[in-house]
C-alpha cells in the first residue's frame, strides 16, 4: 500500500531544510502511521535528495507526523539550481513511500 | 474596517504615498494611513560582523551585500493602530505579527500573557498564506477534491478574548475549510511543534474541531517568553546562472533528449565555460526528485533542462547558448528552445537584538475637503 492511501502532506521549506507533514485522513490510522513511517525509513526514501539527518515530531491530537529534513534542498531555496528550489513538489515523494 | 499589510516590501514609505495617492483618486477623505519603517538593518548588519545561517560572515561576503531586513515584531504595528491608522503598511515583518497586532489592540492583551499572545502568533500562522488554509494547494482529483478553486475564497478568523478561533471563509466563495485543509496548513513549514524557530508559539497541543460547514474550532495553543532576538534576511549577489531548455517528442523522444544532454556537457567542456555548479534534467523523467523516481514506459514528450552556475553573467550566457546551438547540430526534431542569464541574489540569515532594529511610524492623514 502506497502512503497516499491512508494520509495527506505538505511540505514547508527554511533555508536548506524541508518539512513535511503526514496527516492521516482517519484518526484511527495514525498509530499505523507512527509505527511504519519512521524517521530511518524516510531518510531513505529521501536518500538522493537529502544529506542531512530526518528529525520525527509525533503530533497526535492532529493525527499527524512532522519530518524535518535538512539539507533537502540544494543548499538552499534562494541559491539552488534546482526546478523546484523551494522542494514544493517534495509532498508528493513522501506519498509514493510503500508502507 | 482596517487594513493591516507587509506590502511595503523594501520601501513602506513610498507605499504609504501610493496608497494615498489611492485613496485620494477614491476620494477617500481622512483616512489615516501608516508608514512602519525600521526593518531596514543594513547598516547595523554591517557593523557588526555577524554569522549567517550558511556558515560565512558578513566581512567575507564584502560588498556583494545589498539588503539585510529584520522581521519586526507587532510593536510599531500596535502603536500605528493605537493612534488611529486605518491603514498600517510595514516592510519586513513577522508574518504572524500583523495578525496578531490588531488582536492585541483589539483585546487589550497584555505583551507578557504568553498563552493568549501564542495562540495569537498560531492563527497568524494558519491565515497568512492567502488560500493555503481554504482549500488552495490542497486539491488532489479523487483523492481530496476541492470545487471552485478559481474563485477560491481567502480565510477569515473570527477570534474570541482567550485567543480561541474558528477559520471559516465568505459564504458562497470557491474552496472548503474542513480539518483536513487546517492541519496542513497548521503543519506548514514548522520544525518542532513546541519550539517554532521564529515565533513564540507552541503547536504541539493544539487541536480542530469541524463545527459546521466551513467552519473549524483551532484550540489548544500555547506560547513562551520570546528570545529577544529578530530573524534577519540578508540579500547577496551570489553568482550568476544560465539555462537552456529543449523539448523532444514522439518516439524515441527520452533518447534524442539524453543524447542531447551528451552533446551540451561535452560542448561546455570543450569550449571551456567555467561553471562551479551544473544539472542536466529530463523534465519528465528525472528533473525533479532524481533518476531513481523514473516510472516504467517512454513518455510522450520531454524537455531537457540545462543550468550552470558561474562567476559572470557573460560566462552564464554560453550555456544557454549551447542548449540552442542543438537546433541545427543536436539530434533531430528539437523544438522550443529557450535561455536565459541572470544574476542570482540569494539570502542568508542572521539574529540580531530586537532593539538593533529601531522601528518607527509615519502616521498622513488624506485632506479634508
Amino acid at each position: 500500500m502506497k502512503l497516499r492511501q491512508i494520509a495527506h502532506s505538505r511540505t514547508g521549506d527554511k533555508g536548506d531544510t524541508s518539512n513535511i507533514s503526514v496527516i492521516a485522513f482517519d484518526p484511527k490510522d495514525y498509530r499505523l502511521l507512527v509505527e511504519r513511517v519512521t524517521a530511518e525509513r524516510v531518510a531513505a526514501h529521501f536518500v538522493a535528495i537529502a544529506t542531512g539527518p530526518v528529525a520525527r515530531y509525533e503530533m497526535p491530537n492532529v493525527s499527524a507526523l512532522n519530518f524535518v529534513i535538512e539539507g533537502a534542498l540544494s543548499g538552499g531555496v534562494t541559491r539552488a539550481l534546482t526546478l523546484d528550489a523551494h522542494g514544493k513538489s517534495l509532498s508528493s515523494l513522501m506519498l509514493d513511500l510503500e508502507i | 474596517m482596517k487594513i493591516v499589510t507587509n506590502m511595503g516590501a523594501a520601501n513602506p514609505t513610498a507605499a504609504a504615498e501610493a496608497t494615498r495617492e489611492i485613496a485620494r483618486n477614491l476620494g477617500l477623505k481622512g483616512l489615516k494611513i501608516a508608514a512602519v519603517t525600521g526593518d531596514d538593518v543594513l547598516a547595523y548588519l554591517l557593523e557588526h560582523d555577524l554569522a549567517l545561517d550558511n556558515g560565512k560572515t558578513i566581512a567575507a561576503l564584502g560588498n556583494s551585500v545589498i539588503s539585510a531586513n529584520a522581521y519586526i515584531g507587532v510593536a510599531p504595528i500596535v502603536d500605528a493602530l493605537r493612534a488611529g491608522a486605518d491603514v498600517v503598511i510595514t516592510g519586513r515583518a513577522a508574518d504572524p505579527a500583523i495578525f496578531l497586532a490588531p488582536l492585541i489592540v483589539e483585546f487589550g492583551w497584555a505583551m507578557d500573557d504568553w498563552t493568549r499572545l501564542g495562540r495569537g502568533a498560531l492563527i497568524g500562522h494558519l491565515l497568512e498564506c492567502a488560500g493555503q488554509i481554504t482549500g488552495g494547494y490542497f486539491a488532489d482529483p479523487g483523492a481530496k477534491d476541492i470545487s471552485g478553486l478559481a474563485r477560491l475564497g481567502f480565510p477569515i478568523g473570527e477570534v474570541r478574548e482567550d485567543g480561541e478561533v474558528v477559520v471559516t471563509k465568505v459564504a458562497g466563495s470557491g474552496g472548503a475549510v474542513t480539518a483536513r485543509t487546517v492541519k496542513e496548513q497548521l503543519l506548514y513549514e514548522i520544525h518542532d511543534p513546541k519550539a517554532q524557530p521564529d515565533v513564540i508559539a507552541d503547536f504541539s497541543e493544539v487541536r480542530v474541531e469541524e463545527i459546521g460547514p466551513d467552519r473549524v474550532r483551532v484550540i489548544g495553543g500555547k506560547g513562551g517568553p520570546k528570545a529577544g532576538l529578530l530573524k534577519t534576511s540578508v540579500g547577496y549577489v551570489d553568482s550568476y546562472v544560465g539555462e537552456g531548455q529543449m523539448s523532444y517528442a514522439g518516439p524515441n523522444a527520452v533518447a534524442r533528449g539524453r543524447l542531447a544532454l551528451d552533446i551540451v556537457r561535452e560542448r561546455l567542456a570543450l569550449t571551456g565555460v567555467r561553471t562551479t555548479e551544473t544539472r542536466f534534467d529530463l523534465i519528465g523523467i528525472d528533473s525533479l526528485h532524481g533518476p531513481a523516481r523514473t516510472r516504467d514506459g517512454d513518455p510522450y514528450e520531454v524537455r531537457l533542462r540545462v543550468v550552470g552556475r558561474t562567476d559572470s553573467l557573460a560566462e552564464a550566457q554560453r550555456i544557454g547558448e549551447e542548449v540552442e546551438t542543438l537546433y541545427t547540430n543536436g539530434p533531430a526534431a528539437g523544438g522550443g528552445a529557450w535561455k536565459v542569464a541572470r544574476q542570482m541574489v540569494a539570502v542568508a540569515s542572521a539574529l540580531i537584538p530586537e532593539a538593533a532594529a529601531r522601528t518607527a511610524v509615519t502616521i498622513e492623514e488624506t485632506s479634508h475637503p
